[in-house]
């Protein structure tokens, strides 16, 4: 490399350097809170796993839900209680997908559980129904909502 | 400050053993912290219930773990098997540190 070359270089790699940090996108954290994925929440419930659909899981909710505040769900499990250790109901596209989750026991007698969730907008809602033996078994249904009640 | 709750159990008779329906509701605003006061333009501070528990005879018989996502004054509604004569007690805590409690009495009859 002769001196003329070597100038060269440093001058197009000291201008590269100089313009570069412009051109980064803007990093900064925003401060209002993050909506968590539904991914992360199932993720996190089932430790990996896969749930499997299954008829034995009978979610009940409206198709068409006029007000988003007030859906009402139930969930019954065609499963003794024995073999069923705790409900989770989510609802995929909420700023906090994930809404109840209730640890049964035997003295509960049935696995059956009722209750009111709000729903920002049109959007699936899962029963996840979590198993004794470790598995995970779940149903969908998609709700219609006109007037959203997130906030 | 505790906040008015209630318990209702269904069938109201019932013989011992019967599976009953417990149907309970409290009044609570269970603000999401996503709201903006409309007057003012702040947002409402976050106040939830995130922790039910329901003891029968002193034993904690179900764990219920409510989010936002959950409609103001919270109706929560599961079976239980009335196989003895003991209180039915539900605690509700909210994440500002307010607790409430209500006992009924579990009364099978024959």
């Amino acid at each position: 490399m002769n001196r003329r070359n070597f100038l060269k270089m440093t001058a197009i790699s000291g201008a590269v350097l100089a313009v570069s940090p412009k051109l980064l996108p803007n990093t900064e954290a925003k401060a209002e809170p993050k909506k968590i994925p539904y991914e992360k929440v199932l993720n996190e419930i089932t430790g990996g796993k896969t749930p499997q659909d299954s008829a034995d899981v009978k979610l009940i909710a409206p198709a068409i839900a006029e007000n988003g505040a007030v859906v009402p769900v139930k969930v019954e499990v065609a499963r003794p209680i024995e073999e069923v250790k705790a409900i989770h109901i989510l609802a995929k596209k909420n700023f906090n997908p994930r809404s109840v989750s209730v640890y049964l026991s035997p003295q509960n007698g049935k696995p059956y559980f009722s209750t009111r969730i709000r729903l920002a907008k049109t959007m699936d809602v899962v029963a996840l129904v979590e198993l004794s033996n470790g598995e995970f078994i779940k149903a969908e249904k998609p709700v219609k909502v006109t007037i959203g009640g997130c906030g | 400050m505790p906040k008015t709750a209630l318990i209702k159990v269904r069938p109201r008779r019932y013989k011992k053993g019967q599976l009953v329906r417990i149907d309970s509701v409290i009044m609570h605003p269970m603000n999401t912290g996503l709201q903006k006061n409309k007057k003012t333009g702040k947002i409402i501070p976050a106040d939830y219930i995130n922790d039910i528990e329901v003891f029968y005879d002193g034993e904690k018989i179900t764990t219920i773990k409510p989010t936002q996502s959950v409609s103001a004054n919270p109706y929560i509604s599961f079976y239980l098997k009335a196989d003895k004569e003991a209180p039915l007690k539900i605690v509700w805590k909210d994440i500002t540190g307010d607790t409430t409690e209500k006992v009924i009495k579990i009364k099978p009859k024959g």
